[in-house]
């Protein structure tokens, strides 16, 4: 008997969009790292309760974008404003205090080697609500590993879990704050496919339970056409084209095409 | 006439890049070094991860500096004694251990094992934190990735070389006793009596603030490098080694300043 098929695309999520409200807004963001020009010019619009994947290709400043809108790196020219705040004219605590409302999840999940998962959700939390108990600590951090179904990882180190594992706890340690926005990495880069759809279904989840905003970075067609509301598509440091997946890759540019070929998937 | 139409690019020549990384170099660590002392006085503080760094510095630091302590002294009074033998003069063995192991030994020698045993893991380890992005994810959820990392460390080795030498120097000066015991049976309080006759407060002093120079200097080697690694596992073994290697000669050159100093001005 053949084996079940795998869900390739993760469940649609009813998001309500508040199109009235920028929770992220970049305009004319230039970034250059020595002669490479990494971004040039970018504008980019994302609203309360929505999911916005940008797609490229290596090297074409994706990560460079996300770490800008974090605070991580500022850009040369132009102005990030996220959730009402210009991120150029915050001070160190001002910054930190920002950070505390963004869930950033890095590509190789990051997670601190020397501590326990437990140790690696506590760690934001006790830093960022002091005032907490040990109690409703412990609570939060059984609440978020729930979440993310990863409820019996509680005392492994991250050297015993696997790829998919890792994803999951580093997008916990960063719900553990309730942030109202989440900056996703290459969720899915290095995962196998089956992983690959959880990750996606996990980050729709997480838009409908927290009720977040999201950047999503990837080059998997797949977690785009999943995980996103919009997708836009960035190529040499600029937007090509924005819209929803099926707007996108109607595209007759060469760039986009040729990015979609190599993805091996057939349009629906 | 000849003219030179070919304008010189500067930015191009090798040595206009080597003096320009090397200045710019020397102003990321006087940023570093203005950005602990802003840090560790200023609140939050992380006494937890502070705690923690003392263990790891110091209890785990305790056997090798232990057996090298005993040794150092066991071998020092070793080799010292045909020397004062040939005056008649073993009897100023004590002394003389006491002043090599409290003014140079003790110091030095602990500063040196803890360089090669925690400055080298301090700089591997946030040399990988760095490389795997761990600093920027402690950065990202709002945590003060300096503070909790680099001023806790450094502290941790600025307060616990000084404890670390003067047990060194009391184990070392317990070799001495050993050797001296097996040849002139002295016993342990006439020993230790002749052994501080020549040793003021002024030695113990200086004893303590160089080795917190020491521990600092380790601290902030390792740190430094460990938080500006770069390039992936290759940068991360470059941290440690350029940790261990820089403040082995610090060390050194410290030494030397600070002999000049207590000389010139303390005696």
């Amino acid at each position: 008997m053949a084996a079940p098929t795998p869900e390739i695309t993760a469940k649609k999520a009813p998001a309500e969009i508040d199109r009235g409200t920028a929770v992220i807004e970049l305009r004319g963001v230039r970034k250059a790292f020595g002669d490479l020009q990494v971004l040039k010019g970018v504008d980019l619009d994302v609203f309360k309760g929505e999911n916005v994947v940008v797609l490229g290709r290596s090297g074409s400043g994706k990560s460079v974008l996300i770490k800008i809108i974090a605070g991580l790196l500022r850009p040369d020219q132009g102005s990030v404003r996220v959730l009402g705040s210009e991120i150029d004219s915050l001070g160190p605590r001002e910054l930190r205090a920002l950070r505390s409302k963004i869930g950033f999840s890095f590509q190789s999940s990051a997670l601190y080697d020397s501590m326990n998962v437990r140790a690696n959700l506590e760690f934001p939390l006790v830093r960022n609500k002091r005032e907490l108990t040990r109690k409703e600590i412990d609570e939060a951090v059984v609440q978020v590993l729930d979440d993310v179904g990863l409820s019996q990882s509680l005392n492994q180190m991250p050297s015993e879990l696997s790829g998919g594992q890792k994803k999951r706890i580093g997008i916990a340690r960063t719900l553990i704050l309730h942030p109202e926005i989440m900056l996703y990495d290459e969720p899915t880069a290095g995962l196998d496919p089956v992983t690959s759809v959880e990750i996606n279904d996990l980050i729709r989840e997480v838009q409908q339970r927290y009720n977040t905003s999201a950047v999503i970075i990837t080059h998997d067609l797949t977690c785009a056409r999943s995980t996103g509301d919009r997708v836009i598509m960035l190529s040499e440091g600029c937007f090509l084209r924005q819209g929803s997946f099926d707007e996108v890759f109607e595209s007759a540019d060469p760039r986009i095409q040729h990015f979609y070929t190599y993805n091996f998937i057939t349009k629906a | 006439m000849w003219k030179n139409n070919h304008k010189t690019d500067w930015h191009q020549i090798r040595p206009y890049k080597v003096m320009k990384a090397f200045f710019l170099r020397m102003y990321d660590i006087y940023q570093f070094f203005l950005r602990f002392f802003k840090e560790a006085f200023i609140p939050p503080y992380e006494y937890k991860e502070v705690m923690n760094q003392f263990f790891e510095v110091g209890i785990r630091s305790l056997s090798i500096i232990t057996l090298t302590g005993f040794i150092t002294g066991l071998v020092f009074t070793k080799q010292s004694r045909s020397s004062l033998a040939e005056f008649g003069a073993t009897s100023w063995l004590p002394s003389l251990m006491a002043i090599a192991i409290v003014r140079a030994l003790a110091p030095l020698v602990t500063a040196l094992i803890v360089a090669g045993k925690v400055g080298s893991n301090i700089g591997a380890e946030l040399g990988s934190m760095k490389v795997t992005e761990q600093i920027e994810a402690m950065e990202v959820s709002s945590t003060n990735p300096f503070k909790f990392l680099v001023v806790s460390r450094i502290l941790a080795t600025t307060c616990i070389v000084p404890v670390l030498a003067t047990y060194m120097g009391l184990v070392g000066m317990l070799g001495a006793f050993v050797n001296v015991y097996n040849n002139e049976q002295t016993s342990f309080t006439s020993f230790f009596q002749a052994a501080f006759v020549r040793i003021s407060f002024v030695d113990i002093g200086v004893l303590v603030f160089k080795s917190a120079v020491y521990g600092f200097t380790i601290g902030f080697a390792g740190c430094f490098n460990g938080f500006y690694a770069e390039n992936g596992t290759v940068g991360v073994g470059r941290a440690a080694n350029t940790s261990v290697v820089v403040s082995m000669f610090l060390i050194f050159v410290e030494e030397m300043l600070i002999v000049t100093l207590v000389n010139n001005y303390l005696k």
